[in-house]
């Protein structure tokens, strides 16, 4: 809950403009924009996630920072558990 | 130093020590208080305490949501639940915190319809995929998970979802941090101020801290180089006789914060007059309720709250461990009755709590050394 994860934002929906998918280590999810629509992100740029809300922009260094710090301080599987859950972890699965 | 190799620039870490230790005046104890159970956590995790010198104490502050949680809320939560046609969902976090009657999980065992989310987003969707039942949502956090519930009943009023509430548990951390400087038994020099929090509400809600209260304040990052420049950035303050506020961690925290974020909360939430901390006690302003505007989205209008209220356990001593006074191991039941494991105070609840945190890491450590050496 209170972890911060770091994802890039791959697509926009212009007829949803709160939602966009983002990628975390692989993983594809929707994350809802609504906590940065004073300045939203463009598809590439880097966000930090809490529990399924982009809440900050990053750069791409700090977004590699912040996995490794998750990684160190070994939450970096809890932080994948919850990125695979948003969406209730079913429908938003990236199509192979 | 347990994990200096994993730190990414080591030698940089190395330096940094060796400042704080040049900085930190021999004659003096400081006392600092970190704020967020995530640094909490992470200073366990790192070893720090064995990087800074003898006579820089860390004290762990208030800001785990799950350890200060008064237990009678989540008994409330789950009496609730218990009413026909309600899925009781709540974050993970949550699931194995132990309620009078036992844990959210252990309700689930006994046939409670209780669902894991991992965002306020897809509790409101369990509620569009289930029209026919009531979805409650335990919220708890503090201004880092505040935003996100309260733009999710935003979107709940404006989809007119009118199966779906929200349990408020939401607290502030600013009149925690002011409960903790007004108890007479607390001594602090600084402030190692709370990360992610802080990317929402900003710094300027700290200046107080400096300005009125004569103490420094830096809002640090979560890496163990964070900390420790923070710890510089506290000394150097200290050093020259100065209290303000200070941001280590420009790369996310703005000084104004998210002002989006601070408008939902704004228009979902007001104060409550006051609000029971486990450990603390009650605390005025200190926690958010929902405004009526959203009173259709509120758990506690649209059912009947019992109001339960559950005394800590007497031997527990929560509250002198979370100001400070007392070393987690210094409680009676810390490691004895009190574990991870069967937590009976608010500190061993959480990872971040720091009874768990200090048992994880120290307690657990100091068992294997004294095992591994024969007596």
């Amino acid at each position: 809950m209170c972890l911060a994860i770091p994802g890039k934002i791959v697509e926009l929906f212009p007829g949803t403009p709160h939602l966009a998918t983002v990628e975390v280590a692989g993983v594809r999810r929707k994350v809802d924009l609504g906590l940065l629509q004073d300045d939203l992100p463009v598809s590439g740029d880097w966000v930090l996630i809490h529990v399924g809300f982009a809440m900050s922009k990053i750069s791409e260094q700090d977004a590699l920072d912040q996995m490794q710090t998750l990684r160190i301080l070994g939450e970096d599987e809890q932080a994948m558990q919850e990125v695979r859950g948003y969406g209730l972890g079913l429908e938003d699965r990236k199509p192979s | 130093m347990r994990f200096v190799d994993e730190f990414r620039d080591p030698e940089v870490v190395t330096r940094t020590a060796e400042e704080i230790r040049r900085l930190a005046d021999p004659g003096r104890h400081y006392r600092f208080m970190e704020v967020c159970g995530g640094h909490t956590h992470a200073i366990y995790r790192f070893g720090l305490k064995d990087i800074l010198p003898a006579n820089i104490e860390l004290i762990h502050g208030p800001g785990c949501p799950v350890c200060v949680l008064p237990m009678g809320r989540i008994d409330d939560g789950l009496i609730l639940a218990q009413q026909p046609d309600v899925i009781f969902a709540a974050f993970g976090d949550m699931m194995r915190v132990p309620g009078t009657q036992g844990s959210p999980l252990e309700h689930k065992a006994r046939g409670m319809d209780v669902r894991i989310v991992y965002s306020p987003s897809d509790a409101l969707k369990l509620a569009k995929t289930n029209p026919d039942k009531h979805v409650m949502f335990f919220a708890i956090g503090f201004e880092t998970t505040a935003p996100s519930s309260a733009l999710t009943l935003i979107r709940a009023k404006a989809e007119s979802i009118r199966n779906f509430s929200l349990f408020c548990n939401h607290v502030t951390i600013i009149p925690a941090i002011r409960a903790i400087l007004d108890s007479p038994d607390m001594r602090l020099d600084a402030f190692i101020g709370p990360g992610h929090v802080s990317t929402v509400i900003g710094c300027r809600p700290y200046e107080w801290i400096a300005q009125d209260e004569g103490k420094p304040i830096v809002i640090s990052g979560f890496e163990p180089l964070d900390i420790l420049q923070s710890i510089v950035m506290v000394l150097r303050q200290l050093q020259a006789g100065k209290a303000k506020v200070e941001n280590q961690y420009k790369r996310v925290v703005s000084w104004e914060g998210n002002r989006a974020a601070l408008r939902a909360m704004a228009e979902v939430f007001q104060l409550r007059p006051y609000f029971e901390w486990r450990g603390l006690g009650f605390i005025s302003q200190s926690a958010l309720r929902i405004r009526d505007n959203y009173a259709e989205c509120d758990s506690e209008r649209r059912f009947s709250v019992p109001g339960v209220r559950v005394t800590d356990p007497k031997a527990a001593q929560c509250g002198e461990v979370l100001k400070g006074v007392l070393k987690p191991a210094q409680c009676k039941l810390f490691g004895r009755e009190c574990t991870p494991e069967h937590p009976v105070g608010a500190l061993m609840v959480s990872s971040e709590g720091s009874c768990a945190a200090y048992y994880n890491y120290e307690h657990r450590k100091a068992m294997a050394t004294s095992l591994a050496w024969p007596a």
